[in-house]
């Protein structure tokens, strides 16, 4: 399998090849959504049909009463309630911070700032794992366990990939600007918002859509500092669905619970696609 | 004005103007809140945790009564069930291998001009975004001995039964593999994809009237031009694959048949938040800290040495 395009024109062999390619492609990304599509076909069938020993994939009948059943879960719904409750201030105030770190450390000169940057990215290298210990001991002791601050409160601060990111966006920007600013009378707040703000507007908004998803979809971190089921996270949520409704192999439930949950994410994916696979290609790309 | 900067040297540092050190005041305010925040939820549990890992701690005695040195170090060298899930650990990153062979194949045939790569690239993308609790509960049942979509495929094709994916040692391995190569193979294709397009087409033509066939520009230009990436995605891989966790808690009951799916992470929250010896998994998480700091450093000083760029 010769996979080289050499460009310019084509030969009757390379668009047989593209063909083939083609039909190869698509074969194996039916496979990978195949499981997703699945788990929403699960989600609309009878508890019969799916502990049935023949395979099928349609619903028969097409029953969508695990979803009413699901939305009416006041677990579920808090569940939600509670994500959302960490995701926005985390979102607003933490965006907030993260970029106006950002532009210091891009275009502000100041004493220790290397050494200070440095120190940040070294968090970034720092295991969840290696920290949840004394952070949950942390949080026991200032009795933020029974609620959502352990989960809020470290995002308020910022976040480091979403600093080094919006840096290294900022750094193709000449330092003229910052000292045209400034002859203008500008205060450095008013550097950053009315100048710097503007110009990294698309690259924070694809990095705070990431950093949602990323709360959205977090579960170690909730299922270590929150002990009370009021506070639960909807990942930790429909983990417990899952362990609850096993044993009795409700699956159409857990499943609709998992569908509902994925949501909100793959339609922001499916929004923003473009700026988050480019966004994600650059991190790669700059290492 | 003579008089103001006649006063200013005394009173500012020698060779600071008053507005750089204007800047440099906000400067630093403006970086404050992350500093504060590393200062609090990174740099002071670091060095908690390892304190802790010097004693019997169990997150309510007090560590300094129970300091044992370094006793829980030795005794995990011999801890059995340590090795087994650092094992599991290690295996689970067979993976990732798989995954770049994989994704370096589809993004260089996606980055020919082939009709709705945007559409394909999308489906390889979709696990990725996915939640992983909900995916690993979807796999979970896809895994299910007697009613999960694998064993049905299976038992329709060959009319014997599947194996029991997640109830045996062995096999269970063998699903986590899959199921986390299914979940992060849309980054390495889009990853693969932007470095092939960062590859001048002129290279190849050059190539090509150099004589070389698809298999030789592949071995000789693609390979060696999407190195960076490959360093990347196997740096990032082994740093995230140390961490799993996710998977074996959602998967799997109790790290599995004879704790045959647990990984380290899983061993270390066991034992932290199951058993309370939190000296003991602080210990564990410093062992962690160490193996990802080295993977690191050789990241750092090895990517001169094994990684070509295009200039």
């Amino acid at each position: 399998m010769a996979k080289v395009s050499s460009g310019g024109v084509q030969s009757k062999g390379s668009r047989a090849l593209d063909k083939v390619l083609f039909v190869v492609l698509s074969l194996g990304a039916v496979v990978m959504v195949f499981p997703l599509f699945y788990m929403i076909m699960c989600s609309f069938m009878t508890k019969n049909q799916i502990l049935s020993a023949n395979f099928s994939v349609i619903p028969n009948p097409w029953v969508n009463g695990m979803y009413t059943e699901v939305l009416h879960r006041g677990l579920f719904l808090s569940g939600i309630r509670n994500s959302l409750t960490v995701a926005i201030p985390v979102l607003v105030v933490g965006g907030f911070t993260s970029s106006l770190a950002a532009f210091s450390f891009a275009k502000l000169r100041f004493k220790g700032r290397e050494q200070m940057f440095l120190a940040l990215l070294a968090t970034m290298m720092i295991p969840f794992a290696v920290v949840m210990i004394p952070q949950y001991v942390m949080f026991t002791k200032i009795g933020w366990t029974n609620s959502l601050l352990p989960l809020i409160i470290p995002g308020l601060f910022g976040n480091v990939s979403i600093i080094f990111f919006l840096r290294q966006n900022l750094s193709s920007i000449p330092n003229d600007m910052v000292d045209a600013a400034k002859i203008d009378g500008c205060s450095f707040f008013q550097i950053y918002y009315k100048v710097f703000l503007p110009m990294m507007k698309g690259a924070l908004m694809t990095q705070i859509i990431l950093w949602f998803m990323g709360i959205w979809n977090d579960y170690l971190a909730p299922t270590i500092f929150v002990q009370n089921q009021k506070w639960w996270t909807l990942q930790v949520v429909i983990r417990s669905f899952n362990d609850q409704y096993a044993v009795n192999s409700n699956y159409p439930l857990i499943m609709a619970a998992s569908v509902i949950s994925m949501l909100p994410t793959l339609l922001l994916f499916f929004f923003f696609q473009r700026y988050i696979i480019e966004s994600m290609a650059l991190s790669g790309v700059k290492g | 004005m003579a008089a103001s900067t006649a006063a200013n040297p005394a009173k500012t540092k020698p060779h600071m103007s008053q507005m750089a050190l204007q800047e440099q005041r906000w400067g630093r305010l403006f970086v404050a809140a992350p500093f504060i925040g590393f200062c609090l939820f990174s740099a002071f549990p670091i060095v908690f945790a390892f304190v802790a890992s010097l004693s019997n701690w169990t997150g309510t005695n007090s560590i300094l009564n129970n300091f044992i040195g370094f006793k829980n170090y030795a005794e995990l060298l011999t801890d059995a069930r340590f090795w087994k899930t650092m094992g599991t650990t290690v295996i689970y990153m067979i993976g990732i291998p798989i995954g770049m062979v994989l994704g370096l194949l589809i993004a260089t045939a996606m980055n020919r001009k082939i009709p709705g790569v945007k559409i394909l690239r999308t489906m390889y993308y979709v696990p990725v975004i996915s939640s992983l609790v909900a995916v690993a509960i979807l796999w979970a049942w896809v895994f299910n001995y007697d009613y999960g979509l694998f064993n049905i495929i299976i038992k329709a094709i060959s009319g014997g039964k599947g194996p029991n994916w997640l109830g045996d040692e062995t096999w269970v391995k063998v699903a986590m593999i899959i199921f986390m190569t299914w979940k992060g193979l849309g980054t390495s294709i889009i990853l693969y994809l932007s470095g092939l397009q960062n590859i001048p087409r002129d290279y190849y033509e050059a190539a090509t009237i150099d004589g070389a066939n698809g298999w030789q520009a592949f071995r000789n230009i693609t390979i060696p031009l999407v190195s960076p990436v490959t360093f990347y995605l196997l740096i990032t891989g082994i740093i995230g694959g140390f961490q799993v966790f996710v998977e074996v808690s959602v998967m799997v009951s109790n790290g599995g048949t004879n704790y045959s799916a647990a990984t380290v992470v899983y061993y270390l929250w066991d034992k932290a938040f199951k058993s309370q010896q939190m000296g003991y998994g602080s210990a564990m998480a410093f062992i962690l800290a160490i193996i990802i700091f080295i993977v690191t450093a050789i990241n750092f000083y090895g990517q001169d040495k094994w990684v070509k760029t295009i200039d």
